[in-house]
């Protein structure tokens, strides 16, 4: 039986050590769970993570509760995302903090100035390689490029493309058959 | 009552974001910075820059420097934007965590429904468009400087073609981000 406090530490681990979001945390935690704790298979880590990614919500966090109670039920899953965001969370309220008071330095706002253009450079990147993954083609690549042109054109807020997509997946799949 | 708005905002924030922190930031950005108007488009791209300078989730960086500055920005105590930084993270996974429960007790069940992998479908096309517009909203005078010859606005440009290409290649994230604020310290800093 997996312990609680050793679920806490291996969240914890990946939760502090990995820079660049869920996506980066992802073979982190294949090599924790999977190779080096044995807490489970291959398949049931990329069972979670299909299920990860297509549930609502931070893809690490889901990671961190789906695998937390495949292993140890509700309290498991707590203490995987309480070792996932813990450090994450201080880091940043510290980071805030200073930030306001240094805002206005020289120093650190030529470093900002230089840093917002690659924040969006590096925004952009991810869309060509999750366009792969999302199985995007010839024949449907307007759902993306129609869904951002409604966003950043016409201003309508991405829930409702959400709602709309859901339903229009619903109907689509039942016409087809 | 700014901490209601706050709870709120982010339960909805955390509920309709599919695929992840990156398609989560065209949700934040336009309700913190259009609905709102909490923080402005360049504090927000700053929050961005320190969220993925910093470890972990994007999305729970995001929510709590949010929280934290949202409060801050409306007039209030430095430890009443605490409280608003645990609320907006804690807001943002509470609804996620609960269906994620539901949703492993059942999988199995899920797993051959057609309707489900249908709409699952579409969805994650769509969600490669919310990053996109992510992207587009941050076209701004506020990222870039006016366009035009201007030291910045060339520079800006430079770094985002480096930056996008380099990311594209699987460099480091947080390795670009510290060699584009190096690079911005010293040209910025140069008498010219």
């Amino acid at each position: 039986m997996v312990k609680y406090c050793d679920l806490f530490v291996s969240f914890f681990k990946i939760g502090t050590f990995t820079i660049g979001g869920g996506y980066a945390m992802i073979p982190l935690m294949e090599q924790e769970l999977v190779d080096r704790r044995q807490w489970m298979s291959r398949d049931e880590f990329l069972d979670q993570l299909a299920l990860s990614q297509s549930m609502p919500g931070v893809l690490a966090v889901n990671m961190a509760t789906g695998l937390g109670y495949r292993l140890r039920g509700l309290r498991g899953s707590i203490a995987a995302i309480a070792g996932n965001i813990l450090m994450p969370i201080v880091f940043i309220l510290l980071l805030a903090i200073l930030f306001r008071q240094f805002r206005s330095v020289p120093v650190v706002e030529h470093f900002f100035l230089g840093v917002r253009p690659a924040v969006v450079a590096l925004i952009a990147a991810p869309v060509f390689r999750l366009a792969q993954s999302a199985k995007v083609g010839w024949t449907t690549c307007w759902i993306p490029i129609l869904s951002a042109l409604l966003i950043w054109l016409f201003d309508v807020s991405p829930i409702l493309i959400i709602l709309a997509a859901i339903v229009l997946g619903f109907i689509y799949g039942r016409i087809k058959k | 009552m700014i901490y209601l708005q706050l709870f709120w905002t982010f339960v909805k924030i955390g509920l309709f974001t599919f695929g992840g922190g990156y398609a989560m930031i065209a949700l934040i950005q336009n309700e913190v910075t259009v609905n709102h108007a909490w923080l402005t488009q360049q504090e927000f791209t700053d929050i961005l820059a320190v969220s993925q300078m910093t470890p972990g989730p994007v999305g729970i960086n995001t929510a709590t420097y949010t929280g934290y500055t949202a409060v801050l920005n409306a007039g209030y105590e430095p430890w009443q934007a605490v409280l608003g930084a645990l609320l907006a993270s804690g807001a943002v996974i509470l609804l996620p965590v609960a269906l994620m429960i539901v949703a492993v007790i059942f999988m199995q069940r899920m797993k051959g429904n057609r309707d489900m992998e249908n709409v699952f479908s579409v969805l994650r096309k769509v969600v490669v468009g919310l990053i996109a517009a992510a992207a587009l909203q941050l076209l701004t005078v506020d990222s870039f400087g006016q366009p035009g010859w201007t030291l910045q606005f060339v520079l800006s440009l430079i770094i985002f073609a480096a930056v996008f290409i380099l990311s594209l290649r699987r460099k480091s994230p947080i390795l670009l981000i510290l060699a584009s604020g190096v690079l911005g310290i010293i040209v910025y800093s140069l008498p010219l």
